[in-house]
């Protein structure tokens, strides 16, 4: 059959592209903002498109070395935390996945529980601070390992995969690491994927652990770091005494605009795969037993 | 002979305990371990006395909570944006999930949901500076409003502005993210009933109103279940960062309350007293929530 276009497509499809543009044009607004020079989008006098092109807020922030440490920064945790989570998160998962093991019942149900009740932000704090954890990556590392969300998603992944499948090699006489290693692993690929990319994302959007646990400046990633960026020109923001203050000093709209950009532009790359797996993962995380 | 194929002995089962054991003790660790801080909120905490030889004071730190107006400013703060998400960002979500479901070009619906998913992924601080670079005092909004009508908003920081711009940034974040529950639920509808519909000379609204809507009622009860539960949390992120001293009045959550009482003030008994309120109110609200999932006959939360 033919698809013919009546009123109703039409309405729907104009709904459709108004939100569409709503989603797209800050984003066009602020790669304009960042590749003109300070003193056109004061006047603003584009929108979408700059009158006059400059790299200049580029090659400032790539040339500014709070910024550069703060990316470092932000490579560092995001490559150590998704390295934990994944094995913490997957080793865990997977003996929970075997009904034979005794506890099992009574270890979901400890890692259940903390989905409906914690700590809150203070005994957090306390035990962050008592584990000597201040001023280190790992204060901003190892709380957010893992949750209890993730154990449940990668356990469903593993009970969906057949249990001949360990037994046989059970049977050829392979130890319990190797067949975690050669034989479920390399099935896994899809949702380690997924995991790999949720957590490189999570660990690169991290703010709010870097705010409280990192006192020392020299280690914040860029989060933090962009938010003092972007507070200061909104002027009657109280004023923080800022990380660097011949960053403060270059401020223009240009430049914050480029750190914000340069801020997202990981998530942007990673999104088309994430894309290719996040509707599953997604999904992945109705599934009951 | 299955049986005997399974683990079941010690020797057998290490392998599988020792798999467990770090995520065990992460859990134990980070979770369970701040719990036993929560015993500071029946304490007056000395930092010189330690957690344990901190004098206990009862109920003293709630008492001074529920006295003072603070715990109502909090309390309507928190339900407030709660409140407006629900009646707003939640059926826009819905509306959304409706439209991109009515779309029968392909393309066309992969591609916005492409666009529309994509904000979801940027960090809370990423959507402030793109809030500032909009909203704030030499923001593009408030250039045009000069020219257009030389005027000008304190969206930043002013109390009436808080609110709508906060429901907007979730919507503008979230609401594209929060369409594939919906589209999954609405991926399950039998087609053979629009068929039947169309047959029927039913119109598309209609068939959205019959079909549609039923179909996916019970996600929709089953969400709004889970969003009337977490009424007590807030988006903390969102809040910490637009909040100023000049909407403190309508931004101060119980979440940003902990944060200045306990890390700036470094009041921990107080601010634990605060948070412990919060977490054991939202447990029950959880607990509530599923227990009127079951009662209105749906599978419940867990």
């Amino acid at each position: 059959m033919k698809l013919k276009a009546t009123w109703f497509d039409t309405i729907i499809v104009v709904m459709i592209c108004l939100i569409s543009l709503l989603v797209i044009l800050p984003f066009l607004y602020i790669i304009a903002v960042s590749f003109s020079p300070p003193g056109d989008s004061m006047a603003g006098n584009f929108f979408i498109w700059p009158k006059h092109w400059t790299l200049d807020a580029y090659s400032y922030l790539l040339n500014a070395n709070t910024f550069l440490t703060s990316v470092k920064n932000s490579v560092i945790i995001t490559a150590m935390g998704t390295v934990l989570s994944l094995f913490v998160s997957i080793t865990l998962a997977y003996a929970l996945s075997k009904k034979f093991l005794p506890g099992r019942r009574i270890m979901l149900l400890v890692i259940f529980f903390t989905m409906i009740f914690h700590g809150g932000m203070i005994p957090n704090y306390l035990v962050v601070k008592n584990l000597g954890l201040i001023d280190s990556y790992w204060a901003v590392v190892l709380p957010a390992a893992s949750s209890a969300f993730n154990i449940m998603v990668i356990r469903s992944f593993f009970q969906s995969l057949p249990e001949s499948l360990d037994e046989a090699a059970r049977i050829d006489g392979a130890g319990e690491f190797r067949i975690l290693y050669s034989i479920v692993l390399p099935l896994s690929k899809p949702i380690i994927a997924t995991f790999t990319l949720f957590f490189m994302v999570q660990f690169w959007n991290e703010f709010f652990s870097a705010v409280i646990y990192l006192n020392d400046t020299s280690r914040w990633p860029i989060q933090p770091l962009l938010r003092q960026m972007v507070a200061i020109s909104a002027s009657n923001i109280s004023a923080e005494a800022a990380v660097d203050a011949s960053l403060a000093a270059n401020l223009g709209p240009n430049v914050q605009n480029a750190a914000i950009l340069l801020a997202m532009l990981p998530i942007v790359i990673v999104y088309p795969f994430l894309q290719k797996y996040f509707a599953k993962g997604a999904m992945l995380g109705s599934i009951k037993e | 002979m299955q049986r005997a194929l399974r683990p079941k002995r010690f020797h057998q089962l290490w392998p599988f305990y020792l798999l467990a054991a770090p995520g065990i003790l992460y859990f134990l660790t980070f979770h369970y371990i701040p719990m036993t801080g929560l015993i500071l909120a029946f304490k007056e905490y000395s930092p010189f006395k330690g957690m344990m030889d901190s004098p206990w004071v009862g109920l003293d730190n709630f008492r001074q909570f529920f006295g003072t107006s603070d715990f109502y400013m909090l309390l309507k703060n928190t339900l407030l944006i709660s409140l407006l998400n629900l009646i707003i960002y939640f059926p826009f979500t819905i509306l959304l999930s409706l439209l991109l479901n009515e779309v029968r070009l392909k393309v066309f619906k992969r591609v916005s949901q492409t666009i529309v998913y994509l904000p979801h992924f940027l960090s809370w601080v990423v959507i402030y500076g793109i809030t500032i670079s909009f909203f704030g005092p030499s923001g593009v909004i408030n250039h045009y409003l000069g020219q257009w009508f030389d005027g000008s908003a304190n969206f930043l920081v002013s109390n009436e502005w808080f609110r709508p711009l906060v429901i907007f940034q979730s919507i503008w974040k979230d609401a594209g993210w929060g369409t594939i529950i919906f589209l999954a639920a609405l991926a399950g509808i039998n087609p053979e009933q629009y068929e039947a519909a169309k047959v029927d000379g039913a119109s598309r609204l209609q068939s959205i109103w019959h079909i549609t809507l039923p179909g996916i009622k019970g996600t929709i009860v089953i969400l709004l279940l889970l969003r009337l539960g977490s009424s007590m949390d807030s988006n903390f992120m969102q809040i910490f960062l637009m909040t100023n001293s000049l909407n403190l009045d309508v931004s101060n959550v119980f979440d940003l309350f902990v944060y200045h009482v306990g890390l700036e003030q470094f009041n921990y008994s107080f601010a634990i007293t605060v948070g412990m309120f919060k977490s054991v109110a939202s447990l029950i609200l959880v607990l509530g929530a599923n227990y009127a999932a079951k009662l209105l006959g749906e599978e419940g939360i867990f």
